[in-house]
């Protein structure tokens, strides 16, 4: 473990009775990064932030949260950690505003000014009771909690799940803000352009386990580029199929489209050239596509050994 | 479609009744589903109480003769009047019913009133109706269902129990009568629910009203029972749904007809509740959602204050009951003197060797044992509000932040031991300040303070029960009021029908000294305090070893 590593998880083991949620995850967010933690819903996700948040009990593996142990040391961790839940439940006879200062106080006090800023920008009526709350003005009110705090771990478990695209811009600053400022947070989602967009680097879980881990760039090097070329003299599709990490050809008259394995793209691009291009576009994969390569490439065997016997 | 297209005014006429009770039948099924255990096993439970207590007393004083010495013993304890009711006739078949028509036509309107909410507005507070609504399902068809399932619950404790009495060879029109009684209190319960649920638009709303409706329709009944007959007191027992159960008489008077008014008000209530339904948006009560403080008070700031905070409408209605029970208990002393004079009594109470002087002592203590119980099951509800923030994800809110899980715990342990204490005192401030001004030789302020806060031991342990049971398996955790429910009638009905002293001594109702009647035992009060303490440290325990999410 690195002192400059937030969280560190190795090893990670939950069941709740037969079924394994967590099946030796291994996580490690560097201190300073926004860190995307990627997966389908029910790969194991929350499990693994309420186990970071010492709420759940680790059935096996080592969990260190800013150097701590959560589960043993849970209320001196969480005076340096900010939490927004997946599903936020506010108390319904409580308002918006006594949540948020009730929340703050629990953690030892809360930044005056930023609370104003942060009910302004996220424009959310602090007097309105719980109960009366849409789902994205319930979330509004843990963000606002959360980002109001001087935590320098923040965790958010889909913090944007029923924002609508305003105040989505408006959390994506704020996570800027958080960045600039050298604070860390585990961000969960299953908003790839989210994640895309605001993070340093992601872990990909799947069925409780990290399948990947790494920078977006890191992760596009072993991901195929898509290529879309029109070319004077195209190749057949047969002997394009057979150039060096090519895949997925398809030719339609003089334009080519296909897919290349990252450590063979110059390859190809020279091949092109030799064909006469006059039309070119490169693309890196999207997240998306980075997302569903794991899927698939680890689905079909998991699949079946995830039948009942 | 081969018509045009349908006029504007065709939509905003109500659906045909048809179309609103579409899905009745499916939601039947699932609301069956869902209290496959709770409806059978409170059914269960209250016919075994209503035979079991009969074959029991029936085994003590076989005959007539025999019955009317256990009779006189009870008639000479006014508390048993006020609390169950008139004995109907001086036979051994009314004295095998005397305690459990009451407390099960009582019971019998709470299981109603739980399963009709359980299924219509907690539903809704909790959102699954919008799930449920979406669905080809007519707008009074969750309501239906619930009276529905709750009428068939409430038929099968009142016509089981009756057949189980006439099996035991007691006499069959008393035993339908029997069967009436309960069922008159609890179907015009479900009638009166079905308007309840529509009132407050949460569910804990819902069964603040429930109960303060049935709290209410006890205490009317109490009154007018403890009054002679004829007067205009007496006459007030016909506004209570409890009140038409004792006045059924079974085994003395028959009075078969009166479950024509439980009828009637279970129709008329279903009506009005429909009525309502049609009037009101999903989720919304009959008073808007009130907007709250843009900041919190300075005092909301930790576990305990929040738990506090929460519970405020509990400690309101609470504080305001108990002033108005302990006003009710206090003003029935002035009958009790009355009866006390009565030279019949005296002589039979001498006889059977009973103390003349304490008779409103007895009296006292007798209905501070009840309240007692009640303050007990309003603890159970503060513990398991721990177990249910946790299901819903509020405990994650809080224990998110540097809150110690001991403190969030404790929090939900703190205040009902704190709250039963302030609760039972006020209970005895009240009935000592009215009672000395009905019956000269009432027990005094602090003689009545005293017999209230003598029961809170056993409060306690009931307390430490759900604390245990919260901490350990909250899943289990409702098992508390099973717990609560229990003890209380093994220490009520148990001395009557003989149980062996063991059982007796399991419950912890039959342990606190009874107060103001007798003299103050340390022992016990020590014993049951150390036991709740011990089963509080167990459930804290347990607690910080668990999942808490």
């Amino acid at each position: 473990m690195s002192v400059n590593d937030a969280i560190t998880v190795t090893g990670l083991r939950k069941s709740f009775g037969r079924t394994a949620a967590l099946d030796g995850l291994d996580l490690t967010v560097r201190a300073g990064e926004v860190h995307g933690f990627l997966g389908p819903n029910g790969a194991g996700k929350s499990t693994t932030l309420r186990i970071l948040l010492g709420l759940l009990r680790p059935d096996a593996g080592r969990v260190t949260v800013l150097g701590r142990d959560p589960w043993r040391d849970a209320t001196e961790l969480h005076r340096h950690l900010a939490y927004v839940p997946g599903d936020v439940v506010l108390w319904p006879t409580l308002s918006g505003g006594e949540t948020i200062d009730l929340l703050g106080r629990l953690r030892g006090g809360i930044d005056e000014g930023r609370r104003r800023d942060l009910v302004e920008r996220f424009e959310l009526d602090e007097t309105k009771k719980g109960k009366a709350y849409s789902k994205g003005n319930r979330q509004k009110v843990a963000l606002v909690a959360a980002l109001a705090s001087e935590a320098p771990l923040l965790v958010l478990d889909e913090p944007t799940a029923g924002l609508d695209p305003l105040m989505e811009e408006v959390f994506q600053r704020e996570l800027s803000a958080l960045r600039a400022a050298g604070r860390t947070t585990l961000l969960s989602s299953h908003i790839l352009s989210e994640v895309e967009r605001a993070c340093d680097r992601v872990s990909i879980v799947r069925s409780g386990r990290v399948v990947d881990t790494g920078s977006l760039d890191d992760l596009r090097h072993l991901t195929r580029t898509r290529v879309h070329a029109v070319l004077r003299r195209p190749p057949t599709a047969a002997e394009a199929s057979a150039w060096a990490g090519v895949h997925e050809v398809v030719l339609d008259g003089d334009a080519l489209s296909c897919a290349v394995d990252a450590e063979h793209l110059g390859d190809l691009v020279a091949a092109l050239g030799r064909r006469g291009v006059t039309g070119l576009t490169c693309r890196p994969p999207t997240l998306e596509e980075l997302f569903l390569a794991r899927y698939q490439s680890v689905g079909p065997a998991r699949a079946v050994a995830e039948q009942p016997a | 479609m081969t018509t045009g297209a349908a006029p504007v005014a065709e939509t905003s006429r109500p659906a045909p009744w048809v179309s609103r009770l579409a899905g009745t039948a499916s939601l039947l099924r699932l609301a069956g589903r869902r209290d496959r255990m709770l409806v059978p096993s409170s059914v269960l439970g209250l016919v075994v109480l209503a035979v079991g207590s009969a074959q029991a007393t029936l085994a003590l004083y076989p005959t007539d003769a025999a019955a009317s010495q256990g009779l006189g013993a009870l008639l000479a304890n006014p508390s048993v009047v006020a609390l169950y009711g008139p004995l109907p006739s001086p036979t051994a078949d009314a004295l095998a019913v005397v305690k459990t028509v009451m407390m099960g036509a009582f019971l019998t309107a709470v299981l109603g009133f739980v399963v009709v909410r359980r299924h219509t507005r907690t539903e809704e507070d909790e959102g699954r109706f919008e799930l449920l609504g979406s669905g080809v399902v007519g707008r009074w068809a969750p309501l239906v269902a619930a009276v529905a399932l709750a009428s068939a619950a409430v038929l099968a404790a009142g016509v089981l129990s009756g057949l189980g009495l006439a099996a035991l060879g007691m006499d069959p029109t008393g035993s339908a009568a029997f069967a009436i009684a309960w069922l008159t209190a609890g179907l015009a319960t479900v009638g009166v629910s079905a308007v309840v649920v529509q009132l407050a638009s949460t569910s804990r709303g819902a069964a603040g009203l429930g109960f303060g409706f049935l709290a209410a329709a006890f205490a009317v009944r109490a009154a007018a029972d403890s009054a002679a007959s004829g007067t205009w007191t007496h006459a007030l027992g016909w506004v209570s749904p409890l009140g038409w159960a004792g006045r059924v008489e079974p085994y003395g008077a028959d009075r078969l007809w009166v479950l024509g008014m439980g009828l009637a008000t279970l129709v008329g209530g279903v009506a009005a509740g429909v009525a309502l339904l049609d009037r009101r948006d999903l989720g919304a009560g009959l008073l808007p959602v009130r907007v709250g403080p843009r900041r919190a008070a300075p005092a909301l700031r930790g576990p305990l204050s929040l738990v506090v905070r929460l519970a405020r409408g509990t400690v309101i209605g609470w504080g305001v009951g108990m002033v108005l029970g302990g006003v009710l208990i206090g003003s029935l002393l002035g009958a009790v003197a009355d009866m006390g004079r009565d030279p019949a009594v005296r002589d039979l109470l001498e006889k059977l060797g009973g103390t003349t002087g304490a008779f409103e002592d007895v009296y006292v203590a007798a209905e501070v044992h009840v309240v007692g119980a009640a303050v007990a099951g309003m603890g159970v509800a503060l513990v398991l509000r721990l177990v249910s923030a946790e299901r819903t994800g509020l405990g994650e809110l809080v224990l998110a932040a540097p809150t110690a899980r001991a403190r969030w715990f404790g929090a939900h342990v703190i205040l009902p031991v704190v709250l039963s204490a302030g609760l039972m005192a006020v209970l005895g401030l009240a009935i000592g300040l009215v009672g000395p001004t009905v019956a000269p030789a009432a027990p005094g302020v602090g003689a009545c303070v005293g017999a209230c806060l003598a029961v809170l031991p056993a409060v306690w342990v009931v307390v430490g029960v759900a604390t245990l049971l919260a901490g350990a398996r909250p899943r289990l955790a409702p098992f508390a009021w099973g717990v609560l429910l229990v003890t209380f009638l093994v220490s009520e009905v148990g001395p009557l029908i003989d149980l062996p002293t063991w059982l007796l001594d399991l419950s912890p109702f039959t342990h606190p000294s009874s107060l103001p009647a007798g003299s103050f035992e340390v022992l016990p009060a020590v014993v049951l305090t150390a036991v709740a303490a011990a089963l509080v440290a167990l459930g804290v325990l347990a607690y910080r070893r668990r999942d808490a999410a």
